[in-house]
């Protein structure tokens, strides 16, 4: 046996950086390293046609012109522009109501609750219970002065591709500015900004095996879409954001997403056998529940619930294992993640839900391994759960009324 | 979370788990907490005739904390009296599992646990109904 | 063909000490869990990070509780402005006319939340004219932003008397200090301000990495919100790598600045000599400034032309700040120091390190000298 644990299953948390992202990052860190804005010296030269082929790399990957893309400094710098730079730009003209998802992830979630502080207001619309969004409820949302709509491509947590195309029509047809966080969604599932009617979108390197610290927000150049700036300085990125680019970390992006663009369908058809294993391996355990549909979603995903035992007590048995319980950015906090209580999933299921997120670098092993273990340690805690216990007495645990604590 | 040796010790190698036979005049149990609250415990204990709690078994829904804190008192209950049982207390448990602050509920929730399963065995034996 | 370049532009960016790369290797090749996540690899990313933070509390007598890491010093320079200037006693914000513009943009943007910006004069030195702040502070301020050592005359303010009198008007007090780490000695409870400015790519660590030093006290209003991290004050994954790179590059300042300031300085000194002798006007000379930078100009001669022809000899100078290096305005900082407009359209900035030998300042001169009276011929016969 060649494993080493613990066994990496959080690729949605961060991936490591692909050994070809990381040679390429290395010139840029040690020989060619002047500030792109120094335009007087060929140091600085070198450093922005590095800066310009990495943005025509993002743009690639997407189907974009490289002019629409931004560098920030990760996917929460480019959500929290895309959404108070939008709707602060077109508030004046078009109103202060913005429709988002309960599921969203914090970074957009909370600069959308800022905005409702500084007097905007907002519609949180709650997914159905397979984690998608009706369309027809997104329609009823829409008032007239719905200005912004924001809506994530790919769930962090269940891994559920949203219908972006068709919410995207509404918005069109409804003059409303729509913003996408594809944060999850690079190299996992096909984006052409040419088809899609998406105004602008959030992107993440460290998500996409590229290095952490960078990211790039699409803005949409037909028709054009204006942002306010949220950070002033220098005047680069034409204004929309201002800051010293970091050189090695815009190419390591440039180069993680031309690696995804170029190796994304065969490593997502491996990936497909490695998830469909896993999920059959963890199905044959009594009374698990996956999270979220199973047919709309990424083939890195596995997002399951573990029935009658508890969540914290789930994640100290399976250390030989790195995986989340919730989203990576909540998991400090005991709080049941609010993605599945969304979805309508009890406390206790969300408690012990566990998202399992494979990646390039997962053997088929490894998945062997995961379900051989979580098969073992599900049993030791059943056998040492009451409530396990009373289910297999035919009890109803609804219907027993349990002393407050 | 960083959990004391000892919790982790109890955590993987539980004592006293099992069930006992609840119809059993002997036997008393305790179930304490609720599924919703992420904590419960159930605790049975077994007297013989001169009333020496000879056998406790528990099963605990919960975290680490929650399981080492009853597999602690199954330990610490066997050849105590009833009343001797009733007079733990749960800044005992803590201190033993060396139980962080956010975790102290969880040797609360034992605490609550031997009584519930003290008073349930009360409650069953003829001699000590008279005295109610 | 160009083989020998000589790098005179450190104030823009410095090159990656390989120390720094060497501690960062790991953290880019390995695999790094996301610092937030509970299992194993989440946890060693949380340790780098912590150690990090203390080595660049260290470098400038914080603690490690104070310091928030960003994505540079634009942002760090944007969370401060934008994050404290509402909080303290008043409708008004007082920055000197010489900040960076990642100070001085963020300043202007506050006056459409109906904040009133007041600039601090400074005299022909450079250095903020004490009667003009006291001035100023006749309004009501919320804070009070002055850089430490400017980016381009490295011009070195009296910040801890300029934070006394600020406190005095119950102002807040942020200063820049991007320029002035790895040059000279910080100490930031003794600079007396409430907040300050750390950049990584200037002292030998990587780009994308930066610090804000916040005094706890203060109740910082984060700019950048999701996830929760940097204690709610700066959302967003932590940049693993590069935050270990800033703090390696701290650790090295620590061991290493006093031994080289003295013969940085003494290159700079042979720099300036000859450039006197070539008739170099020198900005802010009279002032204490950086060992590392000079900041001049020649009469009648273009500092863009110039820059460019160094450039083609091998020498990589400055004209003006990088950042605003697309524009052909002259420095905002000279003009603030009363140089006429067509002067200071042409200073140039050399701006050395450790790097850089008595060779290439010689060779340096010896070329100028060429370029400058070659231009002066040209433009005899232009006349």
């Amino acid at each position: 046996m060649s494993l080493t644990t613990p066994i990496y299953l959080d690729y949605s948390a961060t991936t490591p950086v692909d050994p070809r992202v990381a040679e390429k990052m290395i010139p840029y860190l040690t020989k060619i390293f002047g500030n792109p804005a120094s335009r007087s010296h060929s140091f600085g030269w070198a450093a922005e046609k590095a800066v310009e082929e990495a943005r025509e790399e993002v743009a690639r990957l997407v189907n974009a012109d490289s002019r629409e893309i931004v560098w920030t400094s990760g996917a929460t710098e480019s959500n929290n522009l895309a959404i108070k730079g939008a709707a602060h730009f077109y508030s004046g003209t078009k109103g202060k109501h913005i429709i988002t998802v309960a599921t969203e992830h914090k970074a957009v979630i909370d600069p959308v609750r800022e905005l409702e502080r500084e007097g905007f207001e907002a519609t949180f619309l709650n997914p159905e219970p397979n984690g998608l969004i009706d369309i027809e409820k997104f329609k009823a949302a829409i008032r007239p002065d719905t200005v912004l709509a924001s809506v994530m491509f790919v769930n962090n947590e269940i891994g559920v591709i949203q219908d972006i195309e068709a919410i995207g029509n509404i918005c069109r047809e409804n003059n409303i500015i729509f913003h996408v966080d594809a944060a999850q969604a690079t190299g996992k599932v096909e984006i052409d900004l040419e088809k899609l009617p998406v105004d602008l979108m959030s992107f993440s390197a460290h998500k996409t095996y590229g290095p952490k610290g960078i990211g790039a927000l699409y803005v949409r150049r037909k028709p054009r879409i204006r942002i306010e700036a949220q950070m002033h300085g220098g005047g680069h990125e034409r204004g929309m954001r201002s800051g010293t680019l970091p050189t090695h970390q815009i190419v390591g992006m440039g180069e993680a997403f031309r690696i995804a663009r170029e190796e994304m369908k065969q490593e997502n058809e491996r990936i497909l056998r490695l998830r469909n294993r896993l999920l059959q391996g963890l199905v044959s355990i009594d009374e698990v529940y996956v999270n979220g549909d199973i047919e709309k979603r990424v083939p890195h995903n596995l997002n399951i619930s573990f029935n009658f035992v508890e969540g914290e007590s789930l994640i100290m048995a399976v250390k030989d294992i790195a995986v989340s319980s919730g989203s990576a950015c909540t998991s400090a906090s005991l709080e049941p993640s609010y993605v599945l209580r969304a979805l309508g999933r009890s406390d206790e299921l969300a408690h012990s839900s566990i998202r399992f997120s494979i990646g390039r670098f997962t053997t088929e092993e490894e998945i062997d391994y995961t379900v051989s273990l979580m098969k073992n340690k599900i049993g030791k805690l059943r056998e040492l759960s009451p409530l396990w216990e009373m289910h297999l007495d035919g009890v109803d645990l609804s219907k027993v009324e349990w002393a407050a604590h | 979370m960083a959990y004391s040796d000892k919790v982790i010790d109890h955590y993987e190698n539980p004592r006293n788990v099992g069930s006992l036979d609840k119809s059993d005049p002997n036997v008393g149990t305790g179930m304490v907490g609720a599924p919703a609250c992420g904590d419960v415990m159930k605790l049975q204990i077994k007297v013989n005739d001169s009333g020496i709690i000879e056998d406790a078994k528990f099963k605990t829904y919960g975290c680490g904390s929650a399981i080492a804190s009853s597999s602690l008192v199954t330990e610490w209950l066997k050849g105590k009296t009833l009343d001797q049982a009733a007079e733990i207390k749960n800044s005992a448990i803590a201190e033993e599992l060396a139980l962080p602050p956010v975790k102290i509920h969880c040797s609360v929730l034992a605490e609550d646990a031997i009584k519930a399963a003290v008073a349930d065995l009360k409650a069953k034996q003829p001699m000590n109904k008279e005295t109610v | 063909m160009q083989i020998n370049k000589a790098y005179f532009d450190h104030n823009a960016t410095t090159a990656l000490d390989p120390r720094v790369l060497e501690a960062m290797i790991p953290y880019l090749s390995r695999q790094n869990g996301n610092p937030a996540s509970r299992h194993w690899f989440g946890r060693m990313s949380r340790q780098a990070i912590d150690h990090a933070r203390e080595q660049v509390a260290n470098a400038v007598e914080a603690h490690p509780s104070q310091i928030v890491f960003t994505s540079g010093g634009t942002e760090s320079n944007n969370l401060a402005i934008r994050g404290i200037s509402t909080l303290g006693n008043g409708q008004a914000i007082a920055v000197s006319a010489i900040e960076h513009p990642c100070v001085m943009n963020p300043a202007k943007g506050l006056q459409k939340h109906g904040i009133k910006v007041n600039t601090i004069d400074v005299d022909e030195n450079g250095k903020v004219i004490v009667d003009s702040l006291l001035e100023k502070l006749k309004t009501p301020t919320g804070l009070v932003s002055v850089i430490l050592a400017n980016n381009e005359t490295g011009v070195i303010q009296n910040i801890d008397s300029i934070a006394q009198i600020a406190r005095d008007h119950h102002a807040l007090v942020h200063t820049d200090a991007v320029q002035a780490l790895g040059k000279i000695d910080i100490d930031f409870n003794a600079l007396h301000v409430h907040a300050m400015t750390l950049s990584s790519h200037k002292i030998n660590g990587p780009h994308g990495v930066g610090a804000l030093v916040i005094d706890k006290r203060v109740d910082l209003i984060a700019q950048m919100l999701g996830g929760g991290q940097e204690r709610g004050l700066r959302s967003g994954t932590e940049n693993l790598a590069a935050i270990v790179g800033f703090g390696a590059a701290c650790e090295l300042l620590k061991y290493e600045r006093l031994e080289h300031a003295a013969s940085i300085k003494s290159l700079r000194d042979a720099l300036e000599i000859g450039l006197r002798n070539l008739g170099a006007r020198i900005f802010g000379v009279a002032a204490e400034r950086l060992p590392n930078t000079s900041f001049f100009a020649f009469e009648g001669i273009d500092g863009e032309t110039l820059v460019m022809a160094m450039d083609r000899k091998g020498y990589a100078v400055a004209s003006g700040s990088a950042c605003s290096s697309d524009s052909t305005e002259p420095s905002h900082v000279l003009l603030a120091m009363g140089i006429q407009p067509d002067m200071a359209r042409g200073a140039i900035r050399v701006s050395l390190s450790s790097t850089n030998s008595m060779e290439e300042i010689e060779s340096f001169l010896t070329a100028l000298a060429n370029e400058i009276s070659r231009f002066k011929q040209l433009t005899a016969i232009a006349v």
